[in-house]
């Protein structure tokens, strides 16, 4: 029976091998020469799980990017290949695949994580494992110091810079007695902490915080703990319920509603057309990068929107009703540019030179607006692995998102809480 | 030796040898499935020898977790400390939801369970200033060390796993073969005869439960410390239902089953994801054939085959 | 908002939850008393029952009363369908062992998740409802003049929610009627009390088992096709109904239609209460406590005749 139970095993590696092996045609490729093998990218993406809607947009975004990366000469000559890998939005699921890209698929770095709790079970195993870990998060786990040297946001800001960088607006055009209503969970109270600060600041206060349990699916009943005197209702949802959250917020307020003010994560991938969203014209939102082709639109997002395959509406070329996640994919585009920026920089040749690679990065300091980033400037801090950029506060007129306002970067800035370059490589 | 003991020394020796030859990859596999097999023989202590279904698990596994976890964060406490720290917690809660559980049984027994495990879950969200949620938190690299032994190294975090996985998996043998683990076959064959015959029933199962969610502790504080980060996500329910999984497709009942249930779930998820991206729709097609070609989990086949002795 | 308005609210939104729970949970109720299995992917079959109501209403997208019409009648049996699909290929296969169609159903809820997800998408998606019309509700006041009546900001429902109240409950009269009075419901309370006798009787209990199975798929897809105009269409949404009819059926008593209803008001009613006197999260915690109490001091649950 011990022999039949070590054959069992065996078996199983080696069938596992195989399988592996067939899905790594770089592999068998690999005696070529070195500066032909295409740099390999590992892409953890949420295929499955609470983070699918976002996840297939990230996964076009990336691909877009790296098919114009490629077609304009690769990384140092080297073309891209993306090595995609399901974490069904799950944290263990997460740092399995870390471990699976960095011995299985041979992977030079690691991108495109976005649900924080992913972010956090998985960024351990890439620090030990020393493989640079690029996320599109919007977290502020980076910035807080809670990681590692191996661990970067350098394509789009953090949930800290986001909200202070709103709260002056909120404050002059809006209001100053604010109701949130947030999650229940660590991104829900980084609104709820960072906002009241940043209020507080302008002379506002925050005159309830409603949070609400992830569990939940019909939310009326927590609307009713928003006080009569409330000026600005601050909201922010995320995950399959925000349809609704935002449908039963405009039920609930009829016709004698407070000023609104939301972040688009309550309606990322959501038509603002759909009925029962009427009562939603004229109130603000943050985003990250407008949705809707502004008048003013640069060529850069231009560029942006054809290579992706999204239309002037922030909607899918080849189907209207499929609605991008535009305040957050821009993020998986500009980091596989920063990645290439900074190999460039570094002359990476493998993965021997990761640690280069990460000097390199953390060297860049300020980034132009250009098709490599389209969103805007960037100034990227070396320190806190943090990047900072413009802020967008729009208003909804006629079903569209029409910009009102666009924060400096001096907006979302906020003191050093760490300093990762201390840390050894 | 009996041939059983042979099999259980067999399979950890093997699995020593494995840590010398395996590629990194399936080497990182193994040493998380051994911690995951842990916590699959420690459901397996209550449902397949017991007869007790829990569908709440999972807040044994985040109480030894977040046991361990908290004490480092907070009190930097060494893991020589923390690990059995976290251990107490969960035979804790284990004790004091035994208490009241054991008071139903069949379906009821399931539904308590699950609903204590769902108001755990909550409770780490409630408490999100010390907990950070469902976000969780990194135990540092510093602090996974044990006996000098720096446990992010990948041969050391095997080799942690390999003593806590033979601990463990002896222990069960020993126990299948004891008093104590004849006495809750016997219980969850006919409760009632069981009584009859003079055992205090409800005693057994409330030792049954208590050892069975220290070993689930047991298994969440040695995740966390090995793999670096604690989170809510382990939980929540889906992670009670995962154990059950790996010990039914496993064998239920056999003490070799949950290791082979867990290795066989883990690189059936892996694979499929290699090859498509509708792995799940590999994993329950493989579940549903497994319920009917293999009705009593792989081992339980293997058992009813070949090897009735199998404990 | 003040106390009245706010625990009239809270009622009037309890009340709908619990009505969409009520079927939901009768479907499983039905399942779980005369199979006496647990069907893990009941919650998936409430989310293919809301997918297809979008898929159908998508096809009448002239008139939104159309388009709700047709998913209302198709959606169900659609879903009872391949129900009983898988109860002849699998399930019947298995002889409905309790163990093994755990396991089996845990299969079908990946599968039909993958399945829902590869074709349908992961996006949440709407069915118009086929009316709504939002109705404030007055509430009473002191003020120096006397009592007066007012509108307080947000006390309102809308039609669409009374109705979803009004047809739950009438098709929750119809299983109950169907039971109680008919033969099929001697057939299935036969099966349900004795199934080796029912057999020696010539009920054919196989045939039984697959019409359950797919009554309470059915069941549950009604549910869900009535809450789908206020509760979008999503892959994932099947977990909650899984979870909560679970619960439900328990606390009413395993196979007791009555204690099946009482129960699903009792906890759809007291999840909204007890909002109104706690902080959301905490409420959760104390709510999911209470029903785990219930239980541990009546172990047949609350209506059920003997403990389980």
């Amino acid at each position: 029976m011990t022999k039949s139970a070590t054959s069992k095993v065996g078996r199983r590696a080696v069938l596992a091998g195989l399988g592996a092996a067939a899905a790594m045609p770089g592999l068998t490729r690999y005696v070529q020469a070195q500066s032909s093998e295409p740099i390999r990218i590992g892409f953890q993406v949420h295929r499955t799980g609470i983070g699918a809607a976002y996840g297939r947009w990230y996964d076009r975004t990336s691909k877009a990017a790296v098919k114009v990366i490629n077609a304009a000469g690769g990384i140092n000559g080297r073309p891209i290949e993306l090595v995609t890998e399901d974490d069904g939005t799950d944290p263990k699921r997460g740092a399995e695949v870390v471990e699976k890209f960095a011995t299985a698929h041979r992977a030079d770095v690691v991108f495109g994580t976005l649900f924080s709790h992913v972010v956090i079970g998985s960024a351990p195993r890439a620090g030990e494992l020393k493989l640079p870990y690029f996320v599109v998060s919007e977290g502020h786990h980076v910035a807080s110091g809670m990681l590692n040297r191996y661990t970067l946001q350098p394509g789009i800001t953090d949930v800290k810079s986001q909200v202070q960088a709103m709260a002056p607006f909120v404050a002059d055009n809006l209001g100053k007695k604010v109701a949130m209503i947030f999650p229940d969970f660590a991104f829900g109270h980084d609104h709820r902490d960072f906002f009241s600060a940043a209020i507080a600041k302008q002379g506002g206060e925050v005159v309830a915080k409603i949070a609400i349990p992830p569990t939940e699916s019909s939310f009326t009943k927590y609307f009713a703990r928003i006080p009569r005197d409330t000026e600005v209702l601050y909201h922010v949802m995320v995950g399959p319920a925000v349809l609704t959250f935002v449908k039963e917020m405009g039920e609930f307020f009829g016709a004698s509603r407070p000023e609104i003010f939301g972040f688009l994560d309550s309606l990322e991938a959501v038509d603002l057309a759909t009925p029962g969203l009427e009562f939603l014209d004229g109130t603000y939102f943050w985003e990250g990068n407008p949705r809707y082709a502004q008048a003013d639109q640069s060529a850069h997002d231009k560029f942006f929107r054809e290579a992706v395959g999204v239309d002037a509406n922030g909607a899918s070329v080849s189907d209207a009703k499929d609605v991008s996640t535009y305040s957050h994919m821009f993020g998986c585009w500009e980091t596989l540019h920063v990645i290439k920026a900074g190999m460039e920089a570094a002359g990476y040749q493998g993965p021997a030179d990761r640690a280069k690679l990460i000097e390199a990065i953390e060297a860049m300091g300020p980034m132009a607006e250009s098709r490599a980033h389209p969103q805007g400037a960037k100034r990227f801090n070396g320190k806190t692995h943090q990047t900072f950029g413009h802020q967008f506060i729009s208003q909804v007129e006629g079903g569209r998102l029409v910009l009102r306002h666009r924060t400096s970067i001096e907006d979302t800035l906020y003191p050093d809480e760490v300093d990762y370059t201390t840390r050894p490589l | 030796m009996s041939r059983a003991l042979v099999l259980h020394l067999g399979l950890i020796a093997v699995l020593f040898a494995a840590a010398f030859l395996l590629p990194a990859y399936h080497h990182g596999n193994l040493a998380r499935i051994m911690v995951l097999a842990v916590y699959a023989m420690g459901y397996n202590i209550l449902f397949g020898y017991a007869g007790l279904l829990s569908l709440g698990h999972a807040m044994f596994f985040a109480a030894g977790m977040y046991g361990m976890g908290l004490t480092v964060r907070y009190w930097d406490w060494p893991m020589i400390l923390a690990l059995p720290f976290g251990t107490l917690a969960a035979a804790a809660l284990a004790l004091l939801v035994a208490v009241l559980a054991l008071r139903t049984a069949g379906v009821a027994f399931m539904i308590v369970t699950l609903m204590f495990s769902q108001a755990g879950f909550l409770v780490i969200l409630y408490f999100n200033p010390i907990t950070r949620g469902d976000e969780g938190f990194v135990i540092p690299q510093a602090a996974r060390r044990l006996a000098g032994l720096d446990l992010s190294d990948p041969m050391n975090r095997y080799l942690a796993a390999l003593v806590l996985f033979s601990v463990v998996l002896l222990a069960c043998h020993r126990l299948v073969l004891s008093r104590l683990g004849r006495v809750l076959v016997a219980i969850r064959e006919n409760e009632e005869r069981a009584r009859l015959l003079g055992y205090d029933v409800w005693a057994h199962k409330l030792g049954a439960v208590v050892l069975s969610g220290s070993v689930a502790g047991a298994a969440g504080a040695a995740y966390g410390a090995l793999f670096g980060s604690v989170g809510a996500s382990f939980a929540e329910v889906p992670f009670s239902i995962l154990p059950l999984l790996y010990v039914l497709a496993g064998g239920a009942g056999t003490v070799i089953g949950p290791f082979v249930g867990t290795a066989f779930m883990f690189y059936l998820r892996d694979l499929a994801g290699t090859v498509t991206d509708a792995h799940m729709l590999v994993a329950g097609a493989a579940l549903i054939a497994l319920t009917l070609f293999a009705r009593r989990g792989l081992m339980g086949l293997v058992r009813a085959r070949w090897a009735g002795w199998l404990p | 908002m003040e106390f009245g308005p706010h625990l009239i609210l809270a009622l009037l939104e309890g009340l709908v939850q619990a009505s969409v729970l009520m079927l939901t949970a009768l479907g499983l109720s039905l399942v779980f008393g005369v199979m006496r299995v647990v069907n893990v992917a009941h919650g998936e079959f409430f989310m293919l029952g809301a997918v297809l109501a979008h898929v159908v209403a998508g096809w009448f997208g002239a008139h939104p009363a159309l388009g709700f019409i047709a998913a209302l009648l198709l959606a169900p049996p659609l879903v009872a369908l391949a129900a009983l699909a898988f109860d002849r290929t699998v399930l019947h296969r298995l002889g409905h062992d309790p163990e093994r169609t755990i396991v089996a159903t845990i299969g079908l809820l990946y599968v039909i998740q993958q399945l829902t997800l590869m074709t349908f998408g992961p996006e949440a998606r709407p069915v118009t409802a086929p009316f709504n019309h939002r109705i404030a509700i007055p509430w009473i006041e002191t003020t120096a003049a006397g009592l007066s009546f007012y509108f307080p900001w947000g006390l309102s429902t809308t039609s669409y929610k009374l109705f979803v109240v009004v047809a739950a409950f009438a098709a929750s009269a119809g299983v109950w009627l169907m039971m109680a009075r008919g033969r099929v419901g001697l057939v299935l309370r036969a099966t349900q009390l004795d199934r080796e006798t029912a057999q020696a009787f010539a009920i054919p209990v196989h045939q039984v088992y697959g019409f359950v199975f797919a009554l309470g798929a059915g069941l549950a897809a009604l549910g869900a096709v009535l809450v789908v105009p206020i509760r979008q269409a999503h892959y994932l949404m099947g977990g909650d109904p899984l979870l909560l009819s679970f619960i439900v059926v328990i606390i009413g008593g395993l196979g007791s239609l009555r204690g099946t209803v009482w129960a699903a008001l009792l906890i759809g009613m007291s999840d909204g209460i007890v909002s109104v006197f706690f902080s959301p999260t905490l409420a959760k915690i104390l709510a999911t406590l209470l029903v785990a109490l219930v239980l541990v001091y009546r172990p047949g649950g609350l209506f059920g005749a003997k403990p389980a």
